[in-house]
């Protein structure tokens, strides 16, 4: 190629990179929109025009994780000494930590609403790659009467629209109080990844050479004994990367978590969009309410980029 | 010749009646997981089938009365749902359009040697990666006519993209098209990394012009992961819920996933509501099936 390069691909080439650079950009604006906003005071996030150079502050992370209300009078000059930083910079946005008769502080709801999130994708994700790896062994390497229309069956579980799925379980749900628990959640989105994990973890199953079992198989090695020794070490790539996925799925997940929870076990996704009542919201809160949610999966995301093609085509396509 | 040997394992020999025999470990590692999704996902189903011919209400203690195909008839002449359907067509062009449109371009951009061409890659999928809702969310202080950064930077002025009922629709799909994208361009460059180079040098010997090679080479070749990505874009456009429900109200931007959730959920029109999903089911299993059907046509060649 590089032989028959003319002058004009090379400057179609420059082009092309300036463009690429371009869209990059354009792609992430919003993403760092949210990333600055959770760092800005209070009265920079609206702004016309928008504010870009700002003083950061820690302030919208402090106010995510308390309760607070307006201040009717600033604080006394004793009352702002006596208070720790973090409160201080609550005091300089003009609102104040709410305390409890005692004197403690009260908690906002979203650390509950973030820890319920990690329990549920956690455990979902642990039934759902467990399982999975299994189902996915025995698909791969024995035969299945039926092996396609069972792997159909198996796929079109997930494809459905989940408000079709909740409402019969809401109402199964409701008659085993199972409604606004954690274990309620943690089926559904098993169900839901189960599906998939089978599906990706197939094609993990199907590129360990048989041979290696076989191989274990005449030294002695039992059936079982030869898929905990041999295959889960060689598949544990695909395991984790499989886990990434079905957790992000978990972790993302909003309509589930819409319907069947309310309090209790409900998750981020349904609580991070209720705190933008009526009236103005504060932007910075939720700019750092969604920064943090938005975190580990921007991790895993770097982790799992070898794998992105393949999780997010079922398996479909391999590279 | 010597695997052979090893891979056809004598039933009866003594490494094969060890332990668990095949059969039963293969019913042990498949059956626990299809049970699993047949109760919590077909039962959940059949149960709701069963409704679907009742005038159910799940907000007050009446039983349920069965009326036949009612609902079904009620649904289909209704101009109201057929207006969702329309709705959702609309959104479901536009939006997979966008994303090919976009997507593919962005893979045909990407396809040659760039300077950290990894790093730009894993950061432009980050999008498809965050929470719909979530993300959605911020784009309502993005979109807003005041203060919104997109009005600043477009210098629309106070343009309305979510209160305007003409804008809502497209204002949603073009943060659908901003999140999945990606999706449409991670596809793309596998299917465009994957076409022979050798290809390319004949076209350039024989002189033949970009349109030519675009047309003739790269599109074909490319063509059946590009068709993936469309159905399978096509099929999650079809089931869009958390980003129009959080980004408006709009009637007009009414998706039928919507309407579906609140005939079910604030209507509290449990009957009708299991009937309409079972006609969005229907719909979905249809383009599943030429999904899947499709899949293991690529995945064969």
């Amino acid at each position: 190629m590089a032989a028959v390069r003319t002058s004009s691909e090379i400057g179609f080439n420059r082009v092309a990179i300036v463009a690429v650079l371009v869209v990059t950009i354009i792609f992430l604006a919003p993403i760092y929109w949210i990333a600055s906003t959770a760092f800005k005071p209070r009265n920079l996030a609206t702004t016309i025009p928008p504010t870009v150079v700002f003083q950061p502050e820690i302030s919208p992370f402090v106010k995510l994780f308390t309760k607070r209300s307006q201040l009717r009078s600033p604080p006394t000059p004793e009352e702002y000494a006596a208070a720790p930083w973090w409160e201080r910079v609550v005091f300089d946005g003009g609102e104040k930590i709410v305390r409890d008769g005692k004197g403690q502080v009260q908690w906002s709801g979203y650390p509950s609403r973030f820890l319920n999130s990690l329990i549920i994708a956690i455990t979902s994700t642990v039934l759902a790659v467990g399982m999975g790896t299994f189902t996915a062994y025995g698909f791969s390497r024995f035969k299945v009467k039926g092996e396609a229309d069972l792997l159909f069956f198996i796929l079109s579980t997930r494809m459905l629209p989940p408000v079709v799925v909740a409402i019969p379980m809401f109402l199964m749900y409701r008659a085993v109080g199972l409604n606004d628990s954690h274990i309620g959640l943690i089926i559904l989105y098993t169900a839901f990844n189960l599906s998939f994990s089978v599906w990706l973890m197939k094609g993990f199953m199907d590129e360990i050479p048989k041979e290696y079992e076989e191989a274990a198989l005449v030294d002695g090695y039992t059936r079982m004994e030869a898929f905990f020794k041999i295959v889960l070490p060689e598949a544990a790539t695909g395991i984790a990367a499989t886990a990434v996925f079905c957790f992000i799925t978990a972790w993302n997940e909003y309509a589930f978590a819409l319907i069947m929870t309310n309090r209790r076990a409900q998750t981020a996704p349904p609580f991070i969009p209720s705190q933008v009542g009526s009236g103005l919201p504060d932007w910075t809160v939720i700019a750092a309410g969604t920064f943090l949610f938005l975190l580990p999966v921007a991790i895993f995301t770097f982790l799992l980029r070898n794998h992105l093609l393949r999780g997010m085509s079922f398996g479909a396509i391999r590279k | 010749m010597a695997t052979t040997m090893i891979t056809t394992l004598d039933r009866s020999s003594r490494a094969a009646a060890r332990g668990l025999s095949d059969i039963s470990i293969r019913n042990l590692f498949i059956i626990p997981t299809v049970l699993f999704l047949i109760v919590f996902n077909i039962f959940p189903l059949i149960y709701s089938l069963g409704y679907s011919f009742t005038d159910f209400r799940a907000s007050t203690n009446a039983p349920a009365n069965f009326v036949g195909l009612q609902n079904y008839r009620d649904l289909l002449n209704d101009p109201y749902v057929w207006s969702n359907f329309a709705i959702t067509a609309k959104y479901v062009i536009v939006s997979v359009a966008g994303q090919l449109l976009v997507g593919f371009g962005v893979a045909m951009l990407l396809n040659r040697d760039i300077p950290l061409k990894g790093l730009i890659t894993t950061l432009l999928l980050l999008p498809m990666m965050l929470s719909m809702a979530v993300v959605g969310l911020f784009w309502k202080l993005l979109y807003d006519p005041s203060w919104g950064v997109i009005n600043y930077a477009l210098g629309l002025g106070n343009f309305e993209w979510l209160a305007d009922p003409k804008m809502a629709l497209y204002a949603v799909a073009l943060t659908d098209i901003w999140m999945w994208s990606p999706f449409v361009m991670l596809l793309s460059l596998a299917g465009l990394s994957a076409v022979p180079k050798h290809l390319y040098e004949a076209a350039a010997i024989d002189r033949a012009g970009p349109f030519y090679t675009f047309f003739r080479i790269t599109l074909p070749l490319v063509a059946p992961i590009l068709m993936i990505a469309v159905i399978f874009r096509t099929m999650e456009a079809f089931k869009t819920f958390d980003l129009a429900y959080i980004l408006t109200s709009q009637p007009t931007a009414e998706l039928i996933s919507i309407r579906l959730y609140k005939m079910a959920f604030q209507e509290w029109q449990t009957g009708r509501s299991c009937a309409m999903a079972y006609i969005v089911l229907i719909m979905v299993l249809a383009i599943t099936n030429i999904y899947v059907k499709y899949l293991n046509k690529v995945k064969e060649r």
